[in-house]
């Protein structure tokens, strides 16, 4: 249904030059509503997900957070649109978000024909498989024959037919559009092994019954890069969500946290400096007030910050940096030179 | 005489003639409309052309690269997405095809049962249609689902049942495999289907002319049995069963029938039954009791009074809103797609509308076709209609 109103709003925004007007200059349109619109994942721990409360945490939600900073000076100017995989691209294109940060792939169709742009990445996955620990597999290779619970839409589907293809397998997918069916079926028995990207399979470990029961399997299939999405044919707006995530890296490789963001003020390193906006005009460059990257370490913290804050050792996920550990650190979270 | 009044006729203006009037407002009407449909077209298509969005129907042909859990047709990750359309689609029509047989039999016979005069079969029907036709489709779906699923044993531990395994990865059947000399028997069958319906309308126009009654359903098994039967002896036993085994994660071999089917069947065929049974006891409840009590005073027992006088009857009341119950069934299978079934909603309007980003392409071409789907079966019911209406004399 949610496809269809989605499509419908394709038609309807396209009609009566609607959205010619509405997408020219998005940081504009945002500034009028008052609010940044960010389409989210429906729940997914860690990532995005509303609470009984209905405040929304986890590391895209922090990233959407850190752009309405850079706009409003206020992480609380954001409203969240829960959308599931198969509809995320379709609401981006249709002008109902200004920004999709939900764990979505960065791929080239997905830029080439979708018309879609992504930033760099806010989290380096790739797709695994949970299985139960009593089936006693101890590789992906084991599963020939297997039933596998994968979600509707998403890379992860496409990447499962190439493994198993690939290495002369065979195997039945069974196919839902919610995550949370897919958890179910899995869950109750219907599938030997659940596929997505590995950081979701820890989330959705803890959802099942007995969490204790189940193990992720040692193989990665593919690469996953998570990154932030905008629409085509507005390279202003595409800056700025492309460098805010920077920013938040960048303070990470400076050593500026929240906590000593005040401090840092002081400093005498002219990157600093110019970081912070007590010198140049980086900030004024994008069409922002100049000490963004100041306000958004001091309200949303650096891009470490928000790991450790969603996804550390603090948390039921206690997942490791690897990947997205610093470049500097032995990852691949890097930030051009902002300069 | 009738000249001279044309030329007494009143001269109207052309604003005020009624004839020009009414052609000229549906002249309006058709051009306001066809101006509507260009915009949307030729805005959707400027849209598409300011995001750099490709649109067009090449795609069709590109390697699909995803996987369907069931498909009637040989269909693999290489499949072209006009493929995996078909298979989508063919699964829409199995669940169809099986659904409004099974939903009509089920209807039919619970309609029936609520006119009985058996108070407890009579309130287990009433029982039965109330609370399935107040509950909501989807749920009864998520229903049948997870208690399949749930209430099945796992593959490892099941026990074979006649050669079946039901398990929660579905109901695994044995297959026949079909050797040499199979299509002898195969023949044979053919033949004895034939003879069947030779006897049968032979019989019937006998016992319109002379009364005389033939033991009918005793002669049908005896030719569709013994026919076959014999052939298959003749030709040395050529049909085999294959029977699933246990292998790996899963049973193998034999047949499949996805626990998806088998609940979307279940759900489906149970809703649209109870609407079935409802439209059925309005058309038998609309034939005048009389003719029932006629049918008694020519001395009909009951059973052949419903089948020979009643139901002939009450088909011209139930048929037109059957119709709308069969467009329904194939319809509401759509839901498929909540509980992991491969129909083609869920492979079209699903996975290659989101592998491919196509959202207009993909959705128009599923609209389209369920209005196909829809229009065909109305039509071959409509024709079915006018032949069993009441021809007036």
């Amino acid at each position: 249904m949610k496809r269809i109103l989605t499509t419908l709003a394709v038609v309807a925004a396209a009609l009566g030059g609607l959205a010619a007007s509405a997408h020219a200059d998005t940081l504009d349109t945002v500034k009028q509503r008052g609010q940044l619109i960010c389409g989210s994942n429906t729940g997914l721990p860690g990532f995005g997900i509303p609470d009984d409360k209905g405040n929304w945490t986890g590391l895209d939600v922090d990233f959407c957070r850190a752009v309405a900073v850079a706009i409003f000076n206020d992480p609380t100017k954001v409203k969240f649109v829960p959308l599931n995989a198969k509809d995320r691209f379709t609401a981006l294109q249709a002008g109902e978000v200004d920004v999709l940060a939900r764990n979505g792939t960065w791929t080239l169709t997905r830029e080439s024909t979708l018309a879609l742009l992504f930033a760099g990445p806010n989290y380096y996955d790739g797709q695994g498989f949970l299985v139960r620990k009593k089936l006693n597999v101890s590789s992906a290779l084991e599963l020939n024959g297997a039933s596998i619970c994968v979600q509707q839409g998403t890379t992860t589907e496409l990447n499962l037919a190439d493994y198993f293809r690939a290495h002369n397998m065979k195997f039945e997918p069974v196919v839902f559009t919610e995550m949370t069916e897919v958890i179910k079926a899995y869950d109750s028995g219907r599938c030997d092994a659940l596929t997505d990207d590995s950081s979701g399979l820890a989330a959705y470990r803890l959802k099942m019954t007995n969490p204790d029961e189940h193990v992720l399997l040692p193989e990665i299939i593919s690469k996953e890069p998570l990154a932030p999405a905008v629409r085509q044919g507005d390279d202003k707006w595409f800056n700025i969500i492309r460098w805010v995530g920077y920013a938040m890296i960048q303070a990470e490789e400076f050593g500026i946290t929240s906590q000593n963001v005040d401090d840092m003020m002081k400093s005498d390193n002219p990157d600093i400096k110019r970081f912070l906006g007590l010198d140049g005009d980086l900030g004024k460059s994008l069409g922002l007030n100049n000490d963004w990257a100041y306000q958004i370490v001091k309200k949303v913290g650096n891009y470490g910050e928000v790991f450790e804050k969603n996804l550390g050792d603090g948390t039921p996920l206690k997942l490791k940096r690897g990947l997205n550990q610093l470049w500097t650190k032995g990852g691949l979270q890097y930030a051009p030179p902002l300069r | 005489m009738s000249q001279h009044i044309s030329d007494e006729r009143p001269r109207v203006s052309p604003l005020n003639n009624p004839r020009v009037r009414s052609y000229a407002f549906q002249a309006a009407v058709i051009l306001a409309l066809g101006f509507v449909g260009y915009e949307i077209v030729e805005n959707t298509r400027q849209h598409m052309a300011e995001h750099n969005m490709v649109g067009g129907f090449d795609f069709l042909s590109r390697r699909a690269g995803f996987k369907i859990s069931q498909a009637l047709i040989a269909y693999s990750e290489d499949s072209s997405y006009g493929r995996a359309y078909v298979t989508g689609l063919l699964n829409t029509l199995l669940v169809a095809g099986l659904g409004i047989p099974l939903a009509t039999m089920l209807g039919f016979m619970v309609g029936i049962a609520r006119l009985s005069k058996n108070y407890v079969v009579s309130q287990l029907a009433t029982i039965y249609v109330e609370a399935i036709r107040n509950t909501p489709l989807l749920l009864q779906l998520f229903f049948w689902y997870f208690a399949i699923i749930n209430f099945l044993p796992n593959p490892r531990q099941s026990h074979a049942i006649l050669g079946a395994f039901f398990t929660q990865r579905g109901l695994f059947l044995p297959a026949p495999v079909y050797g040499d000399g199979a299509n002898f028997v195969g023949a044979a069958l053919l033949i004895a289907i034939g003879a069947t319906v030779a006897f049968r309308l032979w019989a019937g126009k006998r016992q319109r002319e002379t009364g005389a009654q033939y033991p009918k359903n005793v002669v049908t098994l005896a030719l569709l049995v013994v026919l076959p039967g014999l052939a298959y002896f003749a030709a040395g036993q050529p049909i085999s069963l294959d029977y699933p085994q246990l292998k790996g994660f899963n049973l193998a071999g034999g047949m499949t029938i996805l626990p998806e089917l088998l609940a979307l069947l279940a759900g489906l065929v149970i809703y649209t039954g109870s609407y079935i049974a409802e439209i059925v006891r309005a058309g038998i409840l609309a034939i005048p009791k009389g003719q029932t009590e006629a049918s008694f005073a020519l001395g009909l027992r009951p059973q052949t009074a419903m089948k020979l006088v009643i139901i002939p009857q009450a088909l011209r009341v139930i048929i037109p809103p059957l119709i709308s119950q069969f467009l329904n069934l194939t319809k509401n299978s759509t839901l498929a797609v909540a509980i992991g079934y491969p129909d083609l909603t869920s492979v079209w309007a699903g996975t290659a509308l989101n592998q491919t980003g196509q959202a207009l392409e993909t959705i128009l071409m599923t609209m389209l076709t369920y209005l196909a789907v829809s229009l065909l079966t109305s039509m071959v019911m409509n024709w079915y209609n006018s032949r069993k209406r009441l021809v007036e004399r």
